[in-house]
């Protein structure tokens, strides 16, 4: 086992001990507060909120690469190439629309909870997969391309067979950059009240509780290049397993 | 039987192929020779209607291609390129199953007839069988791709550029094993190359094409004796012509009574390799062998009166 990979495997454990037994990191917390403050968040459970923190960031993150990518694949399409300006211009919007302001304009809709944090998510989601959809797409060896066409295969069975196998690693990119920014903005979620981890970080600004803010950061932060790592990992093997890279 | 008639095809007015009617016989190897340009690769495309003619018709075998569903015509003609093409996601054996798939052939008949075609390639399917494209060399992947081109049995394979990625040696071999290959097969083969010598070395017939027109379309040893214009003479090579005149016959048919000494040629040598051992090594005449043995003799003075203009 690479170095690399051993302190991975001790931050999963690390992590997983904190969010089963937060007691037994309650002194290492302790030393961060003050007055008597409680040293572990003391307002529910943080194994609970992580996984409503996962569920949000999973939920909006599916729903943006079903819709990116399927938007991709149209204005890649002959009959679709006109939309192309319009969708990217629409995939941009959403990036650089702040999330807050998604929320503060989503929320007289559709009420405080999860639904408004699903919808920001979900538009901040777009524009990575979207983008690196359309390399992957636009980027094939043209003689591939060709090939296939040459030997008798329709629009879609080139699409299924051919480009989208090919183009996945790119795709799998978009999504993880995607994934881990919704990680971290999914934090302000929590202020029309949904049930994610920046509940955690809240309380502790509120209560001037250093051990809850750091708790909540140490998670999602965890979370995140957890993730990172593993679809990073993930990539490369099929970059190695379409010769496009290196194992 | 392929019918090329009054074939044009216009992009923004110009005509890329301008009124080329050209006929391909059954069996055959037609090398479509041009410069970059020259219209070669929209004509083969458009036997395989990867691209449309603006006019004219094509026949095969007697039928208009206009009304076959492209994707049909496509499977039913082998299709090899410059670069292979081939899926780098798939194995070898996926990439050759590619057509025998789109038809709905069943598992152990793809099977069977993949492994066929690696052994006729002359790459062991045992260890070729799962390997991956990027895992193979140069050689091999274009081996791959004509094997791929020629998986659901075509009756024609069309050729676009196939050898222009491969260093000389292998070009030499690939393009002997092609040969091969279409005589065991009787495949029809169309292919498109810039390279006279691959043309006069491949072709049964050569169709010459510049600017969209074909110049001329003749067996090798009539382009050569009789260029129908300074344009095709060119592309011979003016000084060429009298090698590439010898290199179209082989030794055997040439063998004269009488021994000579020094080191023999085979009988399957062209008559250019042949000319050139007596001029290196400045003898007047060589031995001829047969699987080893002595059956005659070629001389300088019989090769130089071949290499002359044929009256």
């Amino acid at each position: 086992m690479s170095w690399g990979n051993g302190i991975r495997l001790v931050a999963l454990l690390a992590l997983l001990a904190l969010l089963i037994w937060p007691q037994a990191f309650a002194g290492a917390f302790g030393l961060l507060t003050s007055n008597g403050q409680p040293a572990i968040y003391n307002q529910g459970s943080l194994l609970d909120i992580t996984l409503s923190h996962l569920g949000i960031v999973a939920v909006a993150t599916l729903a943006a690469t079903f819709i990116a990518v399927g938007l991709a694949i149209i204005v890649t399409r002959p009959f679709g190439a006109e939309f192309l300006p319009v969708s990217r211009s629409l995939a941009n919007i959403g990036q650089t629309f702040p999330p807050v302001a998604v929320l503060a304009l989503a929320v007289p809709m559709l009420g405080f909870g999860t639904a408004p944090t699903l919808v920001a998510l979900f538009l901040y989601g777009l524009l990575p997969i979207f983008e690196n959809t359309l390399t992957g797409l636009t980027g094939l060896p043209p003689a591939v391309i060709e090939a296939a066409r040459g030997m008798g295969m329709s629009g879609w069975q080139r699409l299924w067979r051919v480009e989208l196998p090919i183009a996945l690693p790119v795709i799998l990119a978009g999504i993880r950059l995607s994934v881990v920014i919704s990680l971290a903005t999914a934090t302000i979620g929590s202020t029309v009240a949904a049930r994610t981890l920046g509940e955690v970080i809240i309380a502790g600004l509120q209560s001037n509780n250093t051990a809850f803010v750091l708790q909540g950061g140490l998670i999602v932060g965890v979370l995140a290049v957890l993730i990172y790592d593993g679809l990073s990992a993930l990539e490369r093997r099929l970059l190695a397993r379409t010769g496009q890279a290196e194992a | 039987m392929i019918e090329i008639d009054d074939v044009s095809r216009l992009y923004d007015g110009r005509a890329v192929v301008d009124q080329v009617t050209l006929t391909i016989q059954p069996r055959t190897v037609c090398v479509i020779v041009g410069t970059s340009g020259s219209g070669k690769t929209t004509l083969l495309r458009m036997i395989n209607k990867l691209v449309n003619p603006s006019s004219g018709s094509l026949r095969i075998d007697g039928e208009d291609i206009a009304g076959i569903p492209a994707y049909e015509l496509r499977r039913r003609i082998g299709y090899a390129i410059q670069g292979h093409g081939l899926f780098p996601h798939r194995t070898v054996a996926q990439n050759i199953a590619t057509v025998p798939g789109l038809l709905g052939w069943d598992k152990a008949k793809t099977q069977t007839r993949v492994d066929e075609l690696l052994e006729l390639f002359q790459l062991d399917p045992v260890s070729f069988r799962d390997r991956l494209p990027h895992q193979l060399s140069g050689g091999e992947q274009q081996r791959v791709g004509v094997a791929r081109a020629l998986a659901a049995r075509p009756n024609i394979l069309l050729m676009d550029e196939p050898y222009g990625a491969l260093d000389p040696v292998i070009r030499a071999k690939a393009q002997d094993d092609l040969l091969a290959i279409q005589r065991k097969l009787g495949t029809t083969i169309v292919l498109v190359t810039h390279d006279m010598e691959e043309a006069i070395h491949l072709g049964d017939t050569i169709a010459v094409m510049a600017h969209g027109k074909l110049l001329q379309s003749a067996p090798p040893a009539e382009i050569i004796a009789r260029p129908a214009s300074d344009f095709v003479a060119n592309l011979i090579g003016s000084s060429e012509r009298p090698f590439r005149l010898l290199s179209l016959s082989r030794v055997g048919d040439h063998v004269e009574p009488g021994t000579a000494s020094g080191t023999p040629v085979d009988v399957t040598a062209s008559l250019r390799d042949a000319y050139a051992e007596l001029l290196w090594s400045a003898r007047t005449a060589l031995p001829v062998t047969r699987d080893g043995q002595v059956i005659g003799q070629v001389t300088l003075a019989a090769l130089a009166r071949l290499a002359a203009r044929p009256q």
